[in-house]
């Protein structure tokens, strides 16, 4: 049990570890393309407009990321980001059936099920 | 001020608050919202939607170093994170609905507790207490390393330590905080759970919490790729520099700087909803 414990942990922590930095990529990436095309452009966020329907779902920004635009693959880094911890009760699930016990995998599985209906639920 | 001038000093400004945010333990986010709105001039509701982001980078890079460490309880995380999503949920669908004003005000006052927080020395459980048998039944009594050998803990009060954690997701989704400052207060004070295993469980759930309300911040169009790319990557190597930092320090000083600080930034928030230049 202690050992299976340790072996969760060393898994999580790189998940983790993979997960932000997968984002951190994407996100540098776009951030620089986007950069030389409006680095010039005046920066004005005091007014909030929202952000266009496109960078506001998860098929508009993979539409988007897959045309090459540059918002749109910041916005799939930034979403790879959010979606890194929630990978993490992903794999948490498993891994206390794998030592079943069964409580907390009902456990990680109420968890996981709003975290799918906030990201996924009511457009 | 262009984009390339507002995207590096922006850049530089989330450095210095992921820092000082992992340094405390308080999380970047109370530094990244005032930053944004009163430095910046940056909408409320962008700014708040750009820390939340910077919050799940920082915990997330944290947490992968710490979990390594032993300390992280990952049974008493996944059971109190039911509590932090719901609320979070509920904050999130309260922030797209309430005056603007009002979250400026409420953030203010936030704030200032934050400061009196950051002051308060970490209390060491006295021993010999009655574990909770809900605890017991749950599996979330631990042991963690220390120098001397593995240190044997029990966690108490956790009917009370879940609600007061409800409410500190409540506010991670209606400010886009970590609210670390109430997840230390629920497990240390409340649950009595040692300080380097509860500060190091909380930023574990941090993460888990702040996703939850940041599915509603990006379908209600909070979050801003040209402005969150900056803070996101600022915030994190900020953090993992204050992470190493804290490994080899104790930083009295700078809480007491920082507790000033925050205090006027609360201040000036709290001025600002009121007169409603927010």
């Amino acid at each position: 049990m202690q050992r299976s414990d340790e072996q969760t942990e060393a898994i999580i922590g790189r998940l983790l570890r993979v997960g932000v930095i997968a984002a951190a990529v994407f996100v540098a990436f776009g951030g620089i393309l986007y950069l030389f095309k409006y680095g010039r452009m005046i920066a004005d966020y005091s007014i909030f407009r929202g952000e266009p329907s496109d960078l506001k779902s998860l098929s508009g920004i993979l539409s988007d990321a897959l045309a090459l635009r540059r918002r749109g693959l910041i916005q799939l880094g930034l979403v790879l980001l959010i979606a890194t911890p929630i990978a993490r009760v992903v794999f948490s699930v498993f891994a206390f059936m794998r030592q079943r016990d069964l409580a907390y995998a009902m456990i990680t599985l109420a968890v996981l099920s709003l975290l799918v209906y906030s990201l996924l639920g009511g457009q | 001020m262009n984009i390339t001038e507002f995207t590096i000093l922006t850049a530089l400004g989330s450095v210095a608050a992921g820092f000082i945010g992992a340094l405390t333990g308080l999380g970047g986010g109370v530094v990244i919202v005032p930053l944004l709105t009163l430095v910046f001039g940056v909408d409320i509701r962008y700014a708040v939607g750009t820390s939340l982001i910077a919050v799940i980078a920082t915990s997330s890079g944290a947490a992968a170093a710490y979990v390594k460490e032993g300390y992280t309880n990952m049974r008493i995380g996944m059971f109190l994170e039911i509590a932090t999503v719901l609320g979070a949920l509920f904050g999130a669908w309260l922030a797209v609905i309430i005056p603007t004003s009002a979250i400026t005000v409420i953030f203010g006052v936030f704030l200032l507790y934050s400061a009196y927080v950051s002051r308060q020395r970490p209390i060491v459980p006295p021993a010999g207490l009655k574990p909770d048998p809900l605890a017991e039944r749950l599996g979330m009594n631990g042991s963690y390393p220390e120098p001397e050998g593995p240190r044997n803990y029990n966690v108490h009060s956790v009917p009370a330590g879940f609600s007061l954690m409800w409410v500190a997701g409540i506010f991670s989704g209606l400010l886009g905080i970590g609210s670390g400052a109430l997840k230390v207060l629920a497990m240390d004070r409340i649950m009595k759970i040692p300080f380097k295993v509860s500060t190091t469980t909380s930023n574990f759930m941090i993460g888990v919490t702040a996703a939850a309300s940041a599915g509603i911040y990006l379908k209600n169009g909070y979050i801003d790729p040209g402005l969150t790319m900056p803070v996101m990557l600022g915030a994190l190597i900020g953090s993992l520099l204050g992470v190493r930092v804290l490994f080899n320090t104790k930083p009295k000083i700078l809480r007491i700087i920082f507790s000033i600080v925050i205090a006027l930034l609360a201040v000036e928030m709290i001025i600002k909803g009121f007169s409603g230049k927010m």
